[in-house]
């Protein structure tokens, strides 16, 4: 297969390239990662990230062929011969694949990524009912690979002021949690033209999610509550 | 490196932004102190989150269960190598412990009556081991580790903990007047920038060394770097030749699939489709110790009842279980079978063969998490400044081997006592710090101006890919004498190759290539110490399967390797057989 891949050391490069590489999977190669560990060997000033290879720990995020997706989760059957490579779009980019995170993870914190409970803890756990447990389900499994925010062009256009998809899904699984008491300071810090408000329903966050969560029904949630605050 | 290293000072310095690390940072952010997280990766990309099953805590939600039955089922588990103090220590803070997770928002589980979900775990039993399975496993769905780290992680950010992402600790700075740990040198990835971070209290959370092996469950980060730095500054590394084989990592690929399925009710089958742990262990049958499981599959193989062409693999049955129970507590195994095995659980078995997994041995640490090592007539005297926790640390609670669920347990239980006593250390302590000694990152220096100025040599992925075949090849789940042998010579070899290895990349701007290069001199220190024990060690005990030596030798063995980087020395020392507060649990055979 052909791989064009995108490089920038901006330590020799004057500007971005796309380099191209030839490589003949091994049939145990099953995974996009598997491949660029390989041109890795071949050529180590080849930069990415990655660690857990099985798409939990979100290192491995790029634009593959123009979509959003983790390459260790990313089967060679299901791509073309031809793949084009390129860092996640509208952030930094530090070297090759890598990208600064900074402004993904600001937004993440600024929704207040914590359970606020301010009663005395008991002696054993809180009590949570199977069913509300359940409203958690969809939400906590986020991996903050940031596919997501960065396929958003309302995140690209506004990231310091627009929380984007994966802080908005957070904030809602904060929401959802019964254990939570800080609700309606949560849609306060919400209440926004931009913070919340950014988000047009153009669901490209729904159409990368590796992991398969939604998080415009999070935010259509987090609208609705809003809506029914006010009248 | 162009650039002389900068100095930065701390109270406290955590290495490691896993599980242990975080749950350790939290308590000393949460005292008011100075430190700093470093971390080779985002806090919660960190291998903790990749652990599924369960966090082991004797809450009794479902059936009775107790502290004595989980620390009976614990020093059993370890086949008598576990230290009974410490194993006694884990086990009375696990409620306690466990429900800290709760309060801090960890998304568990629920029981129809609100309380945690619990599941039965390998080795985990009733009334000190009676063929009744405790249901002892706190779980989140099978995301439980994701759950626990982000939980810890959030907690970390409300409380302004300071974190250093994507930096490498390299070696520690000893003060040579009294072998004091007075802090870390450590490389900025980004920038490509040396620092020497000085600090009172130096923590070691760095977690395990599954790369060394071919075939491992393990991330590419998980490359021994505590194990390396400790071996480097002349400490000893303990119980290295306990390596744990996963019974059930994905055929072909290496990914993890929670003995939780076994849990839920999963099991094991050979190519008769003949559930065969049954002869192996005929009360616990499929939840049986790890070290049990994983000999027995091996066995099967061996004798020529593996499934396949190749006959090189067992399955994993849990479609009986019924979609309903598959989607809801074991969302991710389906998702990881469907993606890496080409089999939907729901309908089809899972192919699966034992991978390793987790390293019981490790940094010498006693259950306040400081460090020891042999000095005078101690065997066990502290080392000042330095702690550890998690996987990277020996306590040792996990022996010869661990039973699932008691790692997430190490974390949050050892991560707070190390916390805890270095808030109380640094109190103790006189406020400037140490002045840096004169040889401070010498040895550092030299390993990174070397990489620097090499111009040819061997590429660092063939010295890695090398060490990792030998490991599997002569350090696996059965292991043979003249196997063993071999191991050690061709390790000494591989390890002097590591420290000869070049990178072609020389750029400081973010350099990967580098990194590798680094975490490659660690694994081969991690490697070295596991293949050299486990050669001396002439038993069978745990993890440590000898052909030779198949039974456990109580009157000669039941004792702690310690192993040197200089001269590839070994030392041992007693096992504490005595509790804290309990009579000792007597070795005994161990049957399931």
């Amino acid at each position: 297969m052909k791989i064009s891949i995108y490089r920038y050391d901006p330590d020799k490069d004057a500007k971005p390239y796309l380099r191209d590489y030839e490589i003949a999977p091994d049939p145990h190669d099953r995974m996009l990662l598997d491949v660029l560990v390989k041109l890795k060997e071949q050529d180590d000033s080849l930069s990415f990230r990655r660690s857990c290879r099985e798409g939990v720990c979100g290192s491995d995020a790029m634009n593959i062929n123009g979509k959003n997706g983790l390459a260790c989760i990313t089967k060679l059957v299901d791509l073309p011969d031809r793949v084009t490579l390129r860092p996640l779009p509208g952030l930094p980019v530090i070297r090759d694949l890598i990208v600064d995170m900074t402004q993904f993870f600001k937004q993440y914190h600024s929704i207040k990524p914590y359970v606020i409970n301010n009663d005395p803890p008991p002696e054993r756990e809180r009590l949570q009912s199977a069913e509300d447990r359940q409203e958690l389900d969809g939400l906590y499994e986020c991996i903050l690979c940031a596919c997501c925010s960065t396929a958003c062009p309302s995140f690209w256009w506004n990231p310091d002021k627009f929380v984007g998809p994966a802080g908005l899904l957070q904030a809602y699984r904060f929401i959802a949690d019964t254990r939570d008491q800080a609700t309606s300071e949560r849609l306060d810090n919400l209440e926004d033209p931009y913070r919340l408000f950014r988000c047009h329903t153009i669901m490209n966050c729904v159409d990368v999610c590796p992991k398969n969560l939604n998080p415009t029904k999070a935010i259509n949630k987090i609208k609705e509550i809003l809506v029914k605050r006010a009248v | 490196m162009s650039n002389p290293p900068q100095v930065r000072r701390f109270d406290a310095i955590v290495v490691g932004a896993g599980g242990s690390g975080m749950r350790a940072a939290l308590e000393l952010a949460r005292a008011n102190l100075k430190v700093a997280v470093l971390t080779k990766v985002f806090p919660t990309r960190s291998h903790t989150v990749a652990a599924q099953g369960g966090i082991a805590a004797p809450l009794a939600n479902s059936a009775e269960d107790n502290w004595h039955w989980h620390m009976y089922d614990t020093v059993k588990g370890s086949d008598y190598l576990g230290d009974q103090d410490a194993i006694e220590y884990m086990c009375r803070r696990a409620v306690e412990c466990v429900v800290e997770l709760e309060h801090m928002g960890m998304p568990f589980d629920r029981l129809e009556n609100g309380k945690i979900y619990q599941r039965p775990f390998g080795g985990h039993t009733q009334d000190y081991g009676s063929p009744k399975m405790a249901m002892r496993a706190c779980a989140a769905a099978d995301r439980t580790g994701h759950a626990m780290l982000h939980t810890l992680y959030q907690q970390n950010v409300r409380a302004n903990t300071q974190f250093l992402v994507e930096w490498m600790a390299l070696d520690l700075i000893r003060d040579p007047q009294d072998g004091a740990v007075v802090g870390v040198t450590a490389l900025e990835m980004e920038t490509g920038q040396l620092f020497f971070l000085q600090a009172k209290a130096t923590l070691l959370a760095t977690g395990g060394s599954g790369r060394m092996f071919y075939s491992s469950t393990n991330a590419f980060i998980n490359t021994g770097d505590g194990l390396g730095m400790v071996a480097r500054a002349g400490l000893p590394l303990e119980d290295m030749e306990f390596y744990q084989f996963h019974p059930t990592g994905v055929y072909g690929a290496g990914v993890l699939i929670t003995e939780g399925v076994r849990g839920e009710g999963g099991y094991l089958l050979n190519k008769n489709g003949e559930r065969f742990m049954e002869r192996y262990a005929p009360n616990a049958k499929d939840l049986a110790s790890r070290d049990v499981v994983s000999r027995a599959m091996t066995t099967e193989i061996k004798e020529g009842r593996g499934c396949g062409p190749h006959a090189d693999h067992v399955l994993l049955k849990l479609d009986h279980l019924g979609p309903e129970v598959i989607n809801h507590r074991l969302p991710g195994i389906r998702e990881i079978a469907i993606k890496f095995a080409n089999a939907d659980p729901i309908r089809e078995p899972i192919p699966v063969v034992p991978t390793a997994h987790y390293q019981m041995g490790g940094i010498p640490a006693n259950y306040m998490g400081q460090v020891v090592a042999p000095e005078g007539a101690s065997k066990e005297a502290i080392v000042p400044g330095l702690y550890a926790a998690g996987e990277c640390s020996c306590v040792s609670v996990h022996g010869g081997n661990r039973l699932g669920c008691n790692s997430l347990l190490d974390l949050v239980v050892f991560g707070k006592a190390a916390g805890e006593q270095m808030i109380k250390d640094l109190r103790g302590q006189p406020s400037p710090h140490r002045a840096l000694p004169k040889s401070a990152g010498e040895q550092t220096l030299s390993r990174l101006d070397r990489l620097d100025a090499a111009t040819s040599g061997e590429r660092v992925p063939e010295v890695l890919n090398d060490l990792r075949r030998t490991m599997q090849a002569h350090c696996g789940v059965f292991r043979f004498p003249d196997d063993l042998v071999e191991g050690v010579r061709k390790m000494r070899v591989i390890a002097e190759r590591a420290a000869r290895s070049f990178i072609a990349d020389k750029s400081r701007t973010f350099n990967t290539a580098r990194i590798e290069a680094l975490e490659l001199d660690n694994l081969a220190e991690a490697a070295l110490a596991t293949v050299v024990s486990a050669e001396a060690r002439k038993e069978s005990r745990g993890a440590q399967a000898r052909d030779d030596f198949p039974e456990r030798d109580d009157r000669n063995w039941m004792k702690h390797t310690l192993w040197y980087k200089e001269g590839n020395r070994l030392d041992y020392k007693p096992v504490h057989l005595k509790a804290l507060s309990v009579e000792t649990f007597q070795p005994k055979a161990r049957t399931y």
